[in-house]
C-alpha cells in the first residue's frame, strides 16, 4: 500500500457559494458516507478539515489574508488515505461528494514520511 | 438454601472480595498466598459448617476465618523481615500491628484499585482478562479454560506468568501514584473484550457465556460507582452491554443458529435492559469526546428500534462511517455496508462490497450473497455456498443452507 494526500478545494469566498445550515449538514453526511466507505476498505489514514480563516506569508515577510483573493478554491480539507496505486486513489478521489458542485479534487501521492 | 448451595454461591460473591482485599494488602509479591488464603477459607467453610451447621451470619464468618488467616501469614512474615532487617539496618523499623481490613469501603477499594493492577498494558490483553476472570470474577481454572476453548494447562502458566510478570515489575496494588486517567482505557477495553468473549465467542455452554457478560457488566457498575472513574466512556460501555445484553435470549435459536435482528422474536428481548442502556447513553453524552463506545452504543441503540425506517438506517450507516474512521475492523465493515444497503439500496451497497475484499472471511460471502439475492440469484448462491465452505460450525452452514433453499423455491 501507498499513500496519497487527497485534497479538497471549494470555493470559500463568493457568498452565493456558500452552504446554509441545512445543507452543511447534508453534505456533511455525504461526506461521511465517502469517506466511510474508504474506513470499511481499511484505506483511511487520516483527515482534517479547515476553518475558512488563515493567512497567507509570501518571501520579505508579507503576509495576506489567505490565498482566497487570488484563487477561488481553496484547500477546504484533506484525508490521506493508503491505495494500491494511483488508479486505486484516484477511484476513491472521484467519489468525493464536493464534485458534485463546480469544485475540484487533487490527488497526491506522498513520498517523503515524516516521523508524525 | 443448604450448605451444598450455599458454599458455591458464596464463592462466587465472596471469593473476588475477600482475595482482592488480601491481595492490596500483600502486594503482588505475594497474590499467590492471597488466593490461597482465600480458597482455604472456603474449604474451611465446608469442612465446618458440615459438622456444626451453618452459621447465622455466613459471610461475616468467612470474612473473620480468613482475616485469621490473613493475619497468621502477616505475624510470620512480619517476624522473618524483622530478623532479616536486624541484620542489615541499625535502626528497626517502626513496629505496627498487621491489619486486615475486610470493611464494605475497602472491599470496594480493593476490588477497583485491583482492577487496575491487572490491566496494566506490560500484560498481554488475554493475560488481563485471564486474571480479571480469576481474580476479579472468582472463576475457577476450568471455567477460563473453557471461555477461551483451551486446557487447565494453558491457562495455569498464562496466569502464572502474569503475575511472575506483575510481581517483577513491581506493580503497586496501592493506586496512590497510578494515573487512573492513563490506565482506564486499558481497564474498559478489558472490560469491553470480557464482554465479547461471552456474547461473541463460539464456546457453546450459553451459561458460561452468559456469566462472562453478566461479570463484565458488573465490573462496569463498578466503575460507574466510584466518582473517579465514572466517565462518559464507562457509561457508553455500560450502554452497550445493557443494549447486546438485553437480546441475548433472543439471538440463538435453540438449535444454536445465530438469528438476526430482523428474525428475533421480540417478545424474548429484555425491555428493562433496554430502558437501563438509554439512562447510560444519556449520561454517557456528557463530554465532548466520542469514542467508540459511544459510537457503538448508539447503534445498538438504534438496533435495539424493531421497526426498519429510513431514519433508522441512516443513522446506524452514519455511526459505522464514524465508527471506522476511530478504528477498523471487518465486522465494522461488514456491518456497515450492510446498513447502507438498507439505507441506499442493495444495488450501492454491492458496489462498495465488492471493494472489501475480504476474501478470508466467511460473513463476507454471506454478506454478499444476502446482497446479490433478487439481483443475480446465480451470484447469490455461488457465495452462499462459498460461506458455507468456511462456516465453522454446523449451525451456521445450516443457516446458510436455508437462504439457498429459500432462493432455489423462490426461481420460477
Amino acid at each position: 500500500m501507498e499513500e496519497y494526500l487527497i485534497i479538497m478545494r471549494l470555493d470559500l469566498i463568493t457568498k452565493d457559494a456558500q452552504p446554509s445550515p441545512d445543507q452543511m449538514q447534508a453534505y456533511m453526511k455525504m461526506y461521511h458516507d465517502w469517506v466511510g466507505g474508504i474506513a470499511a476498505q481499511n484505506k483511511f489514514v487520516g483527515g482534517k478539515g479547515l476553518s475558512t480563516e488563515g493567512k497567507v506569508i509570501k518571501s520579505g515577510n508579507v503576509v495576506t489574508d489567505g490565498p482566497y483573493a487570488e484563487v477561488k478554491e481553496s484547500i477546504a480539507g484533506f484525508i490521506v488515505v493508503n491505495a494500491k496505486d494511483f488508479d486505486d486513489a484516484l477511484e476513491m478521489g472521484r467519489g468525493c461528494p464536493i464534485l458534485q458542485g463546480e469544485n475540484s479534487v487533487e490527488v497526491r501521492k506522498v513520498v517523503s514520511v515524516h516521523n508524525k | 438454601m443448604d450448605t451444598r448451595d450455599l458454599i458455591p454461591h458464596l464463592f462466587r460473591t465472596e471469593y473476588r472480595k475477600i482475595v482482592s482485599v488480601l491481595g492490596k494488602r500483600f502486594g503482588f509479591e505475594h497474590l499467590e498466598t492471597a488466593e490461597d488464603i482465600t480458597s482455604d477459607t472456603f474449604l474451611t467453610a465446608t469442612q465446618s459448617w458440615g459438622v456444626e451447621g451453618v452459621p447465622e451470619n455466613p459471610t461475616a464468618w468467612l470474612y473473620q476465618v480468613a482475616k485469621n488467616k490473613a493475619l497468621n501469614f502477616l505475624h510470620r512474615q512480619n517476624h522473618f523481615d524483622k530478623k532479616i532487617s536486624a541484620d542489615l539496618k541499625s535502626d528497626s523499623p517502626k513496629e505496627s500491628l498487621p491489619e486486615v481490613d475486610l470493611s464494605p469501603q475497602n472491599i470496594i477499594d480493593s476490588q477497583l484499585k485491583m482492577m487496575f493492577a491487572i490491566c496494566h498494558p506490560m500484560l498481554s490483553q488475554e493475560a488481563q482478562i485471564g486474571l480479571s476472570l480469576r481474580i476479579l470474577c472468582g472463576f475457577g481454572i476450568e471455567e477460563i479454560a473453557n471461555a477461551f476453548l483451551t486446557n487447565k494447562d494453558t491457562i495455569n502458566k498464562r496466569l502464572f506468568r502474569a503475575k511472575q510478570s506483575l510481581r517483577n515489575a513491581k506493580i503497586d496494588i496501592d493506586l496512590e501514584d497510578v494515573d487512573i486517567d492513563g490506565r482506564l482505557p486499558s481497564v474498559i477495553k478489558t472490560v469491553y473484550l470480557l464482554f465479547n468473549e461471552g456474547y461473541h465467542s463460539i464456546s457453546q455452554a450459553q451459561t458460561l457465556r452468559k456469566d462472562l457478560c453478566l461479570e463484565a457488566m458488573r465490573l462496569c457498575t463498578m466503575l460507574i460507582e466510584n466518582e473517579t472513574t465514572n466517565t462518559p466512556e464507562v457509561n457508553a460501555l455500560l450502554s452497550l452491554m445493557c443494549f447486546h445484553f438485553s437480546r441475548f435470549e433472543a439471538r440463538v435459536s435453540i438449535e444454536g443458529e445465530i438469528i438476526l435482528y430482523n428474525e428475533q422474536d421480540i417478545s424474548l428481548w429484555n425491555t428493562d435492559l433496554i430502558s437501563k442502556g438509554g439512562y447510560f447513553l444519556n449520561r454517557a453524552m456528557s463530554g465532548d469526546r466520542v469514542s467508540k463506545y459511544h459510537l457503538e452504543a448508539a447503534i445498538a441503540y438504534w438496533n435495539c428500534q424493531p421497526i426498519d425506517s429510513n431514519v433508522k438506517w441512516e443513522n446506524i450507516l452514519h455511526l459505522y462511517n464514524q465508527l471506522l474512521q476511530i478504528e477498523y475492523s471487518p465486522a465494522a465493515a461488514l456491518n456497515r455496508t450492510y446498513a447502507l444497503s438498507k439505507a441506499k439500496g442493495k444495488e450501492s451497497a454491492l458496489l462498495e462490497a465488492e471493494k472489501l475484499e475480504l476474501h478470508d472471511n466467511q460473513f463476507y460471502f454471506a454478506l454478499l450473497g444476502e446482497l446479490y439475492t433478487d439481483i443475480n440469484n446465480k451470484k447469490a448462491k455461488l457465495n452462499l455456498a462459498k460461506a458455507i465452505g468456511m462456516a465453522k460450525s454446523p449451525a451456521d452452514r445450516n443457516a446458510l443452507q436455508k437462504k439457498i433453499d429459500k432462493i432455489e423455491h423462490r426461481q420460477p
